[in-house]
């Protein structure tokens, strides 16, 4: 008795026969099995779920998915409403995001892989940088118009609202540029040293280069989720009904460039959508459902963008 | 004899070294490196050969809470390697290094090798290009590459590639190379290679060798010296330590009873 137990115990550990052996394999496998299985299908449901509702939005939006919905400003007639001041509003926006959290973000990011030494205050900017990350976007908001609002007097406008999604961004671009610098062995780093290269000479021809394409992605996709935002744009005062355009960048007087628009109200994609959703004629419902469609292409061609420019960058480089 | 005067390039005097979290790797270590000579680091794993060859460059300066103690001093000038004062950018603009994998920089072979040049500021792109190929020529590998200057140094072979690296630390004119195990990821062919081509550098500078095979050290050195625990247990010329060594240690470790 006690030694069939000794042995039953031992034959779980080491089988001794050809068929215990094929045996453990075959449970062994069924664990791989099962696996697979329920990796398969978590896959397949998130999937399906994000196709389903592409596809029922495109399909309820197509009647106005055409050339004459992007050219339209929105109306009080849900015929004739269209996103023009909506997706022109969403550019200009991203672009005073693009300009001014990616040249903070990524040296704010070199600065702390490559510069700061390493003591218990950058771990505290650490934690709290990637804790931003996480920050629910409708406190970016609130800081934006206590901060841009009210003290610094922007108004609410598309420079608030660029700032604020710049904000935003920030941390994501930060923790994917250390992400990609960490990247880089350190094999390669000190042969530039080696050649009696500076710091700065290091981080210009080789950090910042052969890191690109991760902090590119880190790029594109933070503003790929800035361009779906709309709790904090709402909060710093987004209009819900705008018929004008920003005044234009180019004027054709000297000197040719102005930058009042930055100075004019918007309205962004998602806000037109919310706004047409919460009518109740189901002809608007229709808008919202092409304009959902819109947004969700966008995102899908920048994040495509993304995983493409890395494919691309990082074909040249393997370490 | 018709031998040439001996001089001495570079000199460790006392020296100790103890990285960040207070381990003294180097302890009291005094090396003399002679012009025009190779000299061979030996000794078991972790006996802080690589140390010892990663001080004269400042190698250890790239990791804070690193600390030297003691000098290397640099001759003609006698400048202390290893004073506060004296920029490690500096020295190592006068002392290139190679290291044990080919760490060449995913750029063109053309531009791995004027990179020293670039950080100099060298903006002539016909003196650049001259020396690009002088330096490809000194590490003979200039006729396998001269048709693909333009190429990725990825797609060299391994050897090639450590050839590059012995290019690029070349171009630059430097007065000491050192070099870290430089063969021990090649194959024997590829070694074979390096170490003529190491023979025929000496012409032009100073060689400071770590190698893991002793038969690499008889073979290509002019003076060798044993380490083991931190300690330099003897140093002597290359046929003295492996024919007649002064101290048991030393001669247990050649002869193979340890290590």
């Amino acid at each position: 008795m006690e030694q069939s137990k000794v042995d039953a115990e031992h034959s779980l550990i080491k089988p001794k026969t050809l068929e215990e052996v094929r045996a453990m394999i075959r449970a062994h496998k069924r664990n791989d099995f099962i696996f697979s299985s329920i990796g398969l299908l978590t896959i397949t449901f998130a999937i399906l779920t994000l196709l389903i509702l592409f596809v029922d939005l495109v399909m309820d939006g197509y009647p106005k998915l055409n050339y004459q919905f992007f050219t339209d400003f929105p109306s009080r007639r849900a015929a004739n409403a269209g996103i023009l001041s909506a997706w022109v509003g969403s550019l200009l926006i991203m672009l005073v995001t693009f300009i001014t959290a990616v040249p903070m973000g990524v040296a704010a990011g070199v600065y702390l892989e490559e510069y700061a030494p390493k003591n218990w205050f950058t771990d505290i900017v650490e934690i709290n940088v990637t804790n931003l990350a996480g920050v629910p976007s409708i406190i970016y908001g609130l800081l934006a118009l206590g901060l841009f609002v009210y003290t610094f007097h922007l108004g609410q406008t598309i420079v608030t609202a660029g700032l604020t999604l710049g904000l935003l961004m920030l941390p994501i671009i930060i923790v994917s540029t250390r992400e990609a610098i960490r990247s880089i062995p350190v094999a390669i780093r000190e042969a530039a040293y080696a050649l009696g290269a500076t710091k700065w000479q290091v981080v210009l021809h080789h950090v910042i280069q052969y890191s690109f394409g991760g902090i590119l992605t880190g790029i594109i996709i933070g503003m790929a989720r800035a361009l779906g935002e709309t709790a904090p744009i709402i909060t710093v005062g987004a209009l819900t009904f705008i018929a004008f355009l920003p005044p234009a960048p180019l004027t054709s007087v000297a000197p040719f460039i102005s930058f009042e628009w930055l100075q004019s109200g918007f309205t962004v994609l998602p806000i037109q959508m919310f706004s047409w959703l919460s009518r109740p004629e189901h002809a608007f419902h229709i808008n919202a459902a092409a304009a959902g469609a819109v947004i969700i292409i966008l995102t899908l061609v920048m994040n495509g963008t993304a995983i493409w420019l890395r494919y691309r960058i990082r074909k040249n480089i393997k370490w | 004899m018709a031998q040439n005067k001996l001089n001495m390039k570079a000199e460790a005097k006392n020296l100790n070294f103890f990285y960040a979290d207070g381990t003294k790797a180097l302890k009291d270590v005094s090396l003399p490196v002679y012009e025009n000579k190779i000299t061979a680091l030996i000794g078991p794993s972790g006996c802080g050969k690589s140390t010892f060859l990663r001080c004269f460059n400042r190698m250890h300066d790239l990791y804070p809470g690193n600390r030297y103690e003691g000098q290397i001093l640099l001759h003609p000038d006698n400048t202390n390697v290893l004073a506060k004062v004296v920029d490690p950018i500096e020295v190592r603009m006068r002392i290139s290094m190679v290291f044990q994998k080919p760490n060449p920089f995913p750029k063109s072979i053309y531009e791995n090798v004027a990179y020293g040049l670039r950080v100099r500021g060298e903006r002539s792109k016909s003196a650049v290009d001259d020396k690009v190929e002088e330096a490809l020529k000194g590490a003979s590998l200039w006729n396998e590459v001269k048709d693909r200057l333009q190429d990725l140094a990825f797609n060299l072979s391994g050897g090639q590639q450590q050839r590059l690296c012995i290019a690029r630390a070349l171009a630059t004119d430097p007065e000491i190379m050192l070099f870290d195990e430089p063969t021990s990821a090649l194959d024997p062919i590829a070694t074979v290679n390096i170490e003529e081509l190491m023979s025929g550098l000496k012409n032009k500078l100073s060689i400071l060798i770590v190698t893991h095979n002793m038969q690499q050290a008889a073979r290509i050195s002019d003076y060798t010296a044993y380490m083991y625990l931190g300690e330099m247990i003897e140093f002597d010329a290359t046929d003295k330590i492996f024919t007649n060594p002064s101290k048991k240690e030393t001669e247990d470790y050649i002869t193979g009873k340890f290590g």
